[in-house]
């Protein structure tokens, strides 16, 4: 197991290469000039072309790329463009906010789609799966947004339990911090639930049909036995790959939440650095979504083993 | 022993009273200290001499300060400085800053720091890159004073004190000796609030604290100008890219002032009892476009006045803005209303005359050229201009391909001189603060230089010659009279087109009082109740 760990780890060298090179190229290709957006109409040719010098941008392709994965190799990502500021530390300010979020929705979404679904295979064809099911479609059909704005409306502006908006670190307290969070979560969280709680249904049913049950259950095992200890356990391959990739997304994707709530997120600040065209930031993004890819997929791997001792690297 | 008891039983409720009261007080007053408010757009850059950006320029108006600022009336008015005179050649231009002007870091104002930031300023802005050529020198005379000596008689004034996207603010000459084209990066003003550095999130939120040694001028308030008086401890602006979510949060009480409300949800606020909704902007918006004059069609004068004849204002601007409280037709392409506004032609460019259109086109023989009309989406105050635009071009008889991009991308098309065929274009639309356009020297679509000019590159040489006369006029009714016929001559070669004005709402809670109508977003004179 531990030389698979260490070979998976020498394994994302060549991946993030690679992504480095294709998002700094493709960058590139796509029309916009920081230089131009930062300047806007005051600028002449030549104070552009001077922005562009201080930027490093007139200097080659070849050149720009060398000395930011020189950069890269130790551990610095360079400066906004638009702001000066380190994009680390742009984006370690944005990531709890976004990990915080991930976390908090993937824990509830478990919580209760995990039941679900397996209750719902249980009781597979009654109303109870009938419901778990079309709440799944529900769950899956309304976007984000909805949900983001019938939560506010009901929980901040008509009960004013909840705060309508923004982020509290745990630095600030822990009633504000999880106040601040509880309405994006259960708003993500719907569409979380839909998807896992039907995984797992899924997963389940197919398991229900195995000899194994089918002997376990002969053997006089009592029914909770038999779903939580030999189906779940059974089925937890693909729900621990839709919760893993699951994870990255919320991580990464949730830039309509991260917007409806004004929680200062990673996934605003990927559609802000593009729409600014702020090369250093988006390239240290895709290179942290990239890595958290590849982590969570280890993870996954590693996950596999455990609750399918068939599974050996 | 009774007695004692039942005085100290009487003065109970008083003291709980008492204490209630103070508690409530207390609370009332910590809340009070902070003014939250959600701005337009989010701030990423600092510096207000890199860039026109609104945003930037508003950061400017909270910690620094200008030499002269211009007021409600539109008037130009001492600010930093005590007072200034003019030789009687016109010459000469003398400035005594006031007393008492220090900078954030305690160290005083001299006149030497006044000379290097309006020499930066002067490299970026249009208007001082218009009359830099004309200064012979700035010279210290003491601490307190400086001159400009110019070789001509100009008036300089309007330049040092507008409110537009670049206004003149002071730095320390330390600062305002970073090339203009590189970022500053020490923060240092000498304005009514401080920039809290350490709690700065670029695009997330911005938090300036009350300049507790600003020392403001003894006139009231007005616009920009006048005495910048601060009433709460800390400002803090906070970006919210979702404009309902603003609005949420402002009926809720999370902010006290949202600096623009959505055409689209103005009738939900103006029904909360709890906000005011009011344009404090009165100068406005002016959206417009420009032709591409090196290519097909609208290198033909005939083809790009049956454009303009089809388009006209009323039809863009509802779609735009839909009530019509908050935009204004008009054909004044130096601001309606304003010193320099007129109707000339403006039966051209404000109704639509469908039919007068088609016959031009028919006269000058159109060949269904493409019209590619660059739409950026992403702009909230001009992105159904392009749509409707298209239509109304279409109704004509012209061939519109309306091509939906970014901003950013609308910016690099834009700076394509080529035929259509291969990524140019034929026409974009963009929007200035009627502040940026309010005379031939700030507006940027008094360019008509050829190849050299702005986006667009009409070759007018008469409106070259006509924007150096309006610099050189020494009387007010020179000036209008330059404007006058450079309105006459734009409208007539299609070299920027009006498409009005509009006019945003900026909303806030009835607990703050004290907002100032002004062109930019000022927080001093502001106070706040509690809630």
């Amino acid at each position: 197991m531990l030389s698979y760990i260490i070979r998976r780890i020498l394994a994302t060298i060549p991946v993030v290469f690679t992504v480095a090179i294709m998002v700094f190229c493709l960058l590139r290709l796509t029309p916009g000039d920081p230089a131009l957006i930062l300047a806007g109409d005051a600028a002449t040719p030549e104070q552009l072309t001077q922005i562009r010098q201080h930027m490093g941008l007139d200097q080659s392709l070849a050149t720009q790329f060398f000395k930011w994965g020189t950069q890269v190799m130790q551990g610095d990502l360079g400066v906004s463009l638009h702001s000066g500021t380190p994009v680390t530390s742009m984006i370690a300010s944005r990531a709890a906010p976004s990990l915080a979020l991930a976390l908090s929705t993937i824990i509830l979404s478990t919580l209760i789609a995990i039941p679900l679904g397996v209750f719902s295979a249980w009781r597979r064809g009654t109303g109870v799966d009938r419901s778990v099911m079309a709440f799944s479609v529900l769950g899956f059909s309304v976007p984000v947004f909805v949900t983001g704005y019938v939560l506010i409306l009901l929980f901040s502006i008509k009960l004013g339990w909840l705060p309508i908006q923004g982020y509290r670190s745990l630095s600030q307290g822990v009633g504000p911090f999880f106040q601040h969070l509880a309405l994006p979560t259960l708003a993500l969280s719907t569409g979380f639930v839909a998807l896992i709680a039907r995984i797992a249904r899924s997963s389940v049913l197919e398991v229900l049909g195995e000899d194994f049950i089918r002997t376990a259950r002969a053997k006089g095992v009592t029914e909770r036995t038999v779903m939580l200890a030999h189906a779940l356990r059974s089925a937890a391959v693909p729900i621990i790959t839709v919760i893993g990739i699951s994870i990255a997304l919320l991580i990464s994707g949730v830039v309509v939440t991260e917007s409806v709530f004004n929680v200062p997120g990673l996934g605003r600040l990927v559609v802000e650095s593009v729409l600014a065209r702020d090369y250093p930031l988006i390239q240290g993004l895709i290179l942290l979504f990239s890595m958290v890819y590849i982590v969570v997929n280890l993870v996954i791997d590693i996950l596999y083993s455990v609750f399918d001792p068939r599974i050996r690297y | 022993m009774k007695h004692a008891l039942a005085r100290k039983s009487r003065a109970l409720p008083a003291r709980c009273v008492l204490g209630i009261a103070l508690g409530v007080w207390g609370a009332a007053a910590v809340q009070a200290q902070t003014l939250n408010v959600v701005m337009a757009s989010k701030l990423t850059v600092l510096d207000p001499v890199l860039t026109a950006s609104h945003q930037t320029r508003n950061h400017g108006y909270m910690i620094y300060d200008t030499l002269l600022a211009t007021d409600a009336d539109n008037k130009v008015q001492p600010q930093m400085a005590e007072k200034w005179s003019v030789s009687e050649d016109g010459k000469t231009y003398t400035f005594v800053l006031r007393d008492g002007l220090k900078w954030h870091d305690g160290a005083p104002v001299k006149a030497e720091d006044c000379i290097a930031s309006i020499q930066r300023w002067a490299q970026q802005d249009k208007v001082g890159r218009q009359i830099m050529p004309h200064v012979a020198s700035m010279n210290v005379v003491d601490d307190k004073t400086f001159t400009i000596v110019l070789n001509r008689p100009l008036d300089i004034t309007a330049a040092l004190g507008k409110p537009s996207g670049l206004p003149s603010f002071m730095m320390p000459k330390r600062v305002a000796e970073t090339p203009a084209t590189q970022a500053i990066t020490d923060y240092t003003g000498s304005g009514p609030f401080k920039f809290v550095q350490a709690q700065f999130q670029p695009g997330v939120r911005t938090v300036y604290e009350k300049n507790t040694d600003y020392v403001p001028r003894n006139e009231p308030p007005s616009a920009t100008a006048g005495g910048k008086q601060v009433f709460v401890d800390k400002v803090e602006w906070i970006a919210m890219p979702d404009a309902m979510t603003g609005v949420n949060a402002l009926m809720g009480g999370e902010v006290d002032y949202l600096e623009t409300v959505p055409f689209d949800m103005t009738p939900l606020v103006q029904r909360a009892p709890q906000v005011t909704l009011k344009v404090i902007d009165k100068l406005g918006y002016q959206p417009m476009y420009r032709f591409n004059q090196l290519q097909a069609p609208f290198n033909n004068k005939q083809i790009r006045q049956a454009a303009m004849y089809a388009i006209g204002q009323e039809t863009i601007l509802k779609a735009q803005v839909g009530d019509p409280a908050f935009y204004k037709t008009c054909g004044a392409v130096f601001g309606c209303g304003l010193p320099y506004a007129s109707d000339v032609r403006a039966d051209m460019i404000v109704p639509s005359n469908i039919e007068r259109a088609k016959q031009l086109l028919k006269e000058a023989n159109y060949n269904n050229e493409p019209v590619v009309i660059l739409h950026a989406t992403d702009i909230a105050m001009a992105s159904a201009i392009p749509v409707v635009m298209a239509q109304q071009l279409r109704q004509a008889g012209f061939n519109v391909s309306l091509q939906a991009m970014d901003f950013m991308t609308m910016l690099s098309r834009r700076a394509n001189r080529d035929v259509t065929a291969k990524g140019g274009w034929s026409i974009f639309v963009t929007t200035w603060h009627v502040s940026e356009i309010m005379d031939p020297l700030r507006n940027y679509g008094v360019s008509a230089n050829g190849e050299k000019a702005w986006f667009g590159w009409p070759t007018v040489p008469k409106v070259e010659s006509l924007r150096e006369a309006f610099l050189l006029a020494t009387s007010d009714e020179e000036r209008k009279r330059v404007t006058d016929q450079l309105q006459d001559l734009m409208l007539d070669e299609g070299v920027a087109i009006t498409l009005g004005e509009i006019h945003s709402a900026a909303a806030f809670r009835n607990t703050i009082s004290g907002v100032l109508d002004s062109p930019a977003p000022v927080f001093w004179n502001i106070k706040k109740a509690a809630k």
